[in-house]
């Protein structure tokens, strides 16, 4: 059953004419015809032209001249521009916007051969933790509890993107992570997800939330294919001025490394008394797998870990004020008129944006007018000057951290819904990588009583994402994590 | 601190987004919380810190001031909502 193979898996398939492109790509395509309508993990399907690129990836199979990713059917989550495919960023606002061009991340796919099945589902412009806020409906987890069918969360804001994975509705897809977007659902779907470092992949053609915190980074069910497609997703481009001019190491190489001499901290700020005891128990678990296996655990602090959640909800917010004054109703999509044309930006705006997204650009527009600029955003940026140092400190002595991706398994839809900063707390574990730029994965690493995934976070130093995809890798073999979801492709009726 | 209709009447002017008159009051609760819990920032000793403005401390390259990209009218106007011939059209703001 082609649903079962991994991404790394289906390349050796295709490789050997196992099966076609054609046969792996009509089969996905099926899938998404029948789950999508339950799961709404995508928001436009292009199975046409998914076909398409398929045949000329047989094509070029059939005289040997593949890429890395030549037949693979992908998703792209639909925050990245993708020429003639409309995108929406999950929102009102580009309900009709069909980008003239194509992000950096998703030409890199399309250049080593990728199959784009469509664009997956989002929180609108990526603010949230729970794929609620999109404004084509909420996408919904492949998994449920045992004996409790209540539709449950992805995360988000890649929820879209995780869902399909793990429904088995594609081999992989491309996320985005400003405060955690790549790693909580990774943790909620039961698949892999890691964000690198901060300039890794190009953000141009991505639609921006924060810039300073924005990276792209892949979903997938195994390590290795994560190191797969984020090898074909990074390098340098001369188009994002944070692009890093370095070098791209090989990912899948390093996920064979193992773990042996390695330091591994264990932040102490990162425990705490409400979180729940399984979520300790899997953390201990996953420390004692890596200590197994020939690593030296040791006990780190990261002094202003406390502070990273209020300060992102000052930086990220205000960037997003300013990214998002570009949708006018003048240059793209969906217009609202009015008598005058500051009439027209405010209803169009008033009537194209969510709760949610006018919200953070309220409180991001507030934060910057004159008089509190010094009081909030100049002192947020000061304190993540110490987060960073934090971590600057602590990879002095420790080659990688170890922490759980999030304080929680998914919820139902729903639940934490009532009051915003409950819902911003889902972010407390990741959101520090974001303010430092520094890389992270999420890894599978068991179920809790209610049969849902709980994933653990291995963060590293900046550019060392080879040490990232080592410890991830070496929790993933320990782990052997098999529990697929309720709903997903080839489970029959 | 809770923000009052006026204040919230003057982000939201500012932000460029309508806001009905009936959410000034709810709105401005909601956005007083964030801003309440944020104020837990003050707390951390930020004498002699230098901000930091993006990840990793990076320096921004340069490059040539020199046309890279452009010529596609017809692209760059596709997803306006209103055009007249190459430009786009708003509603007449002077007399």
């Amino acid at each position: 059953m082609v649903f079962d193979l991994t991404l790394a898996e289906a390349r050796a398939g295709l490789r050997r004419r196992d099966f076609s492109s054609r046969e792996l790509t009509s089969a996905f395509n099926g899938a998404i015809a029948a789950l999508n309508p339950t799961l709404n993990a995508f928001i436009t399907t292009t199975p046409e032209l998914a076909l398409q690129q398929a045949d000329a990836a047989d094509v070029a199979l059939a005289r040997g001249e593949h890429g890395p990713l030549t037949g693979i059917p992908l998703a792209i989550k639909d925050l990245f521009c993708t020429k003639g495919i409309r995108t929406t960023a999950g929102s009102r606002i580009l309900d009709h916007f069909v980008p003239p061009y194509e992000s950096t991340v998703s030409a890199n796919l399309l250049r080593d051969g990728a199959v784009f099945l469509g664009k997956a589902n989002l929180d609108e412009f990526a603010m949230g933790s729970s794929n609620i806020t999109s404004a084509y409906g909420p996408v919904v987890s492949p998994w449920t509890r045992n004996g409790d069918n209540r539709p449950l969360v992805p995360g988000g804001s890649s929820g879209g993107s995780a869902a399909a994975v793990a429904a088995r509705l594609a081999l992989g897809a491309t996320a985005t992570d400003t405060g955690g977007s790549i790693r909580q659902p990774a943790s909620f779907c039961g698949i892999v997800g890691i964000k690198p470092t901060y300039g890794r992949c190009s953000r141009w053609g991505i639609v921006a939330f924060a810039s300073s915190l924005d990276q792209a980074g892949p979903v997938a069910r195994t390590v290795e294919d994560c190191a797969i497609m984020l090898q074909s997703m990074s390098g340098f481009d001369a188009k994002d001025s944070t692009s890093a001019d370095l070098p791209v190491p090989d990912f899948q190489a390093a996920c064979k490394r193992g773990v042996k001499g390695l330091r591994i901290g264990v932040p102490r700020e990162y425990r705490s008394d409400d979180m729940p005891p399984e979520i300790e128990t899997m953390w201990q678990q996953g420390l004692a797998w890596l200590r197994e296996q020939g690593a030296e655990i040791v006990d780190v602090t990261l002094p202003h870990t406390k502070y990273g959640l209020a300060t992102y909800y000052i930086v990220a917010p205000a960037e997003a004020s300013s990214n998002l004054a570009r949708y006018d109703g003048v240059r793209f999509s969906s217009r609202t008129d009015g008598a005058d044309l500051n009439e027209l930006y405010e209803n169009t705006r008033g009537a194209g944006f969510g709760p949610e997204v006018k919200r953070r650009i309220m409180i991001g527009t507030y934060v910057l007018s004159a008089g509190y600029y010094d009081a909030y955003y100049l002192r947020a940026q000061k304190i993540r000057a110490l987060i960073l140092k934090d971590f600057t400190d602590v990879f002095q002595t420790v080659d990688a951290l170890v922490t759980p991706t999030a304080p929680s398994a998914a919820f139902a839809q729903g639940e934490k819904m009532d009051d915003p900063i409950k819902m911003y707390f889902n972010d407390v574990f990741t959101v520090p990588a974001n303010m430092s730029g520094i890389p992270g994965i999420s890894v599978p690493a068991g179920l809790d009583a209610q049969g849902l995934p709980l994933g653990l976070q291995v963060l590293g130093r900046p550019f060392d994402e080879e040490t990232v995809f080592a410890v991830g890798a070496a929790i993933e073999r320990a782990a052997g994590f098999t529990a697929v979801p309720g709903m997903r492709a080839g489970a029959g009726a | 601190m809770s923000l009052d209709p006026a204040t919230v009447r003057r982000i939201a002017r500012l932000a460029r987004i309508r806001v009905e008159e009936a959410q000034l009051v709810p709105l401005g609760h909601e956005l007083s919380g964030i801003l309440n819990w944020i104020e837990q920032l003050n707390e951390v000793n930020i004498d002699g810190v230098e901000p930091l403005t993006g990840a990793a401390n990076m320096a921004l390259r340069l490059r040539p001031d020199v046309v890279s990209d452009g010529g596609d009218v017809e692209g760059v106007l596709a997803n306006a909502p209103d055009r007249a011939g190459s430009f786009y059209a708003v509603p007449k703001v002077v007399e």
